[in-house]
């Protein structure tokens, strides 16, 4: 029979030995040569659009590569599914914004800060998602090849 | 003998009844936007109400882990807590800190991260926070006259809590990475260290109710903690399939994640099976139902539930839909509220000296929390299963499916009534238990 003693041997070494094989698979996945993110491509702009993402708890509703509130759309690929000038018309308009019933906050952004969040979203849109992009609610360029 | 300096724990205690009664409200705010009725849109947006709820959540768990710690420790170490009114000084810390983050949501004054919404500079006063509570507990327990296993498990789990904040805290440019080093925090906290702080709750809870030997408790607490590690730490993965970070993270997500709910198995197993050895019949078993209900629910909400949606393929369609809702409700209530209310349910009758452990709203308190939130449960249940396939299948749009699974999310709220009733009881009896009292805790013997 297990002794306590064996047990606590079996907590401490599975603990160090899984989680320095964690370690090991972050580094591995992280590294420059796995990059799936077009990391090269973040640019000034998309920095600023990812803060104002944060600033603003868009994540609080929305959902991006799967992640946040499924309150609203999810929005990876959003700017191939809506085109930049819908997007940008959302984020500037001065009511909240409202189809099919659901209200978003009225932002009321500038155009300078609701282009940089475009350009987070493209950044966003070319993310190789494992397969993700191809599922999440309906993407124009496939549903329009789909239709073809 | 009991220890004066355990009155503490009851101020926590009643700053989280506080605090999970407004994490109802805004709940309530939320599912009655979701049916269309979103009258307070203009004061509190779904965002305010999202981080309201789910930090409110973290904040009152915390402060209850905090108050079952100042109440555990002393009688584990056989001593008086050090420096009491520390600990208060660290109640009134942690009060603000979740005030002043709730109030600031209202305002933008966020930082817009599922989670870890809480803004930098208030992100100080956690740590300022945390780092005196575990100063406290460790310099109790380190200068105590016996260290048990339950008080270092119970330890090490709020003190690589601490520990697991602070990746939280580094900033990226990248979406990809914020991601992956915000789930470090929040998954390695519910689905690693908080199992160990529950763990250490769970067996403490065990010894003073069933009577069996603390060595045999003690051993399967190691066993169980084991395997939540070995399952959990690479378990992570399974957040990691479709954020952007390469492949092999569905295999490794996929085959540990899909080992996690062994662990909730065990603890399931464990607590039935010491309760059936156990021979001392405890008379609070209004406590001894929170006890075993914890265990039973946290192997259904977060084990099983768990695994219903955790295995790549299937998280392919349902990652980002209500079916994550159904697996968190549920898991959150059986893991952590239940404990921390059952070591309530144990705790306040030595703390004040009244024994209002069999009385009929003690009890409409655990079944109707419980029947309403497997309720919620389900009902999000149906509504995420619908929207994975009219949406993720059938491509419909998103609006659209929130129409079609409009119906879900009535059952939901007269679910949550139910819940809210049953809370409700419980606060009573909160409130009828009154204050701590020294004579009490000089009478406690048991």
């Amino acid at each position: 029979m297990l002794s306590k003693k064996q047990a606590r041997a079996f907590f401490l070494g599975g603990t160090v030995v899984t989680f320095l094989i964690f370690i090991g698979l972050t580094v591995y996945s992280l590294s420059k040569a796995q990059d799936q993110t077009h990391s090269e491509n973040i640019t000034e702009a998309v920095i600023r659009g990812k803060h104002i993402w944060e600033k603003n708890n868009c994540m609080g509703c929305h959902t991006l590569f799967g992640e946040g509130a499924y309150y609203a759309p999810e929005l990876t690929k959003v700017i191939e599914r809506r085109g930049e000038a819908y997007v940008k018309g959302v984020l500037m308009s001065p009511v909240p914004w409202q189809i099919n019933g659901r209200k978003m906050v009225a932002y009321n952004m500038s155009e300078a800060d609701a282009l940089d969040v475009v350009e987070f979203f493209k950044w966003a849109g070319n993310v190789d998602l494992n397969g993700f992009e191809h599922v999440v609610s309906p993407l124009a360029k496939e549903k329009i090849e789909a239709n073809n | 003998m009991k220890y004066k300096t355990q009155k503490i724990a009851y101020w926590f205690w009643a700053l989280s009844m506080l605090l999970l009664v407004l994490q109802i409200t805004y709940g309530f705010i939320m599912g009655f936007a979701r049916i269309g009725m979103d009258g307070l849109h203009e004061f509190i947006p779904f965002n305010t109400a999202r981080a309201v709820h789910t930090n409110l959540l973290v904040v009152w768990l915390l402060s209850g882990f905090m108050g079952a710690a100042y109440y555990i420790i002393p009688e584990e170490a056989q001593r008086d807590l050090v420096r009491p009114k520390l600990a208060f000084l660290q109640l009134i810390s942690l009060a603000l800190v979740g005030v002043t983050a709730i109030i600031g949501y209202h305002f933008n004054w966020w930082e817009g991260r599922k989670f870890l919404e809480i803004p930098r500079p208030l992100d100080w006063l956690v740590v300022f926070n945390v780092l005196l509570f575990l100063g406290l507990i460790l310099w109790t327990l380190f200068t105590g006259k016996r260290r048990t296993t339950t008080a270092l498990v119970l330890s090490m789990g709020l003190l690589f809590a601490a520990l697991l904040y602070l990746p939280g805290m580094i900033d990226f440019d990248s979406q990809t990475l914020d991601s992956f080093f915000r789930w470090w925090v929040v998954h390695l906290w519910v689905e690693g260290v908080w199992e160990l702080i529950m763990g250490g709750i769970l067996s403490f809870l065990l010894i003073k109710l069933t009577g069996v030997d603390r060595e045999v408790i003690e051993k399967w607490l190691y066993v169980i903690v084991g395997l939540t590690f070995l399952s959990g730490i690479l378990g992570t993965g399974h957040h990691y399939y479709y954020i952007g970070v390469n492949k092999i993270w569905l295999i490794v997500g996929g085959i540990f994640s899909a080992l996690e709910p062994l662990a909730f198995l065990a603890m399931a197993l464990f607590a039935v099976n010491m309760y059936r050895k156990g021979e001392k019949s405890h008379p609070n078993k209004i406590a001894l139902y929170w006890t075993l209900g914890s265990a039973i629910l946290s192997f259904v909400g977060a084990g099983l539930l768990g695994f219903a949606h955790t295995l790549p393929q299937v998280n392919l369609y349902t990652h980002g839909t209500l079916v994550t809702a159904m697996h968190g409700h549920l898991a959150f209530w059986g893991a952590y509220g239940m404990i921390v209310l059952a070591i309530m349910s144990y705790a306040l009758p030595n703390l004040t000296g009244r024994k209002l452990y069999d009385t009929a709203g003690a009890r409409l308190a655990f079944w109707l929390s419980n029947i309403g939130l497997l309720g919620m449960t389900i009902a999000f249940g149906v509504a995420g299963v619908a929207q994975t396939y009219l949406e993720r299948r059938f491509k419909m749009e998103f609006m659209q499916v929130q129409n079609e699974i409009k119906v879900h999310f009535v059952v939901l709220i007269l679910m949550a009534t139910l819940f809210a009733i049953g809370i409700t009881y419980y606060i009573i009896q909160f409130v009828k238990y009154g204050l701590p009292n020294d004579e009490a805790l000089e009478a406690e013997t048991n």
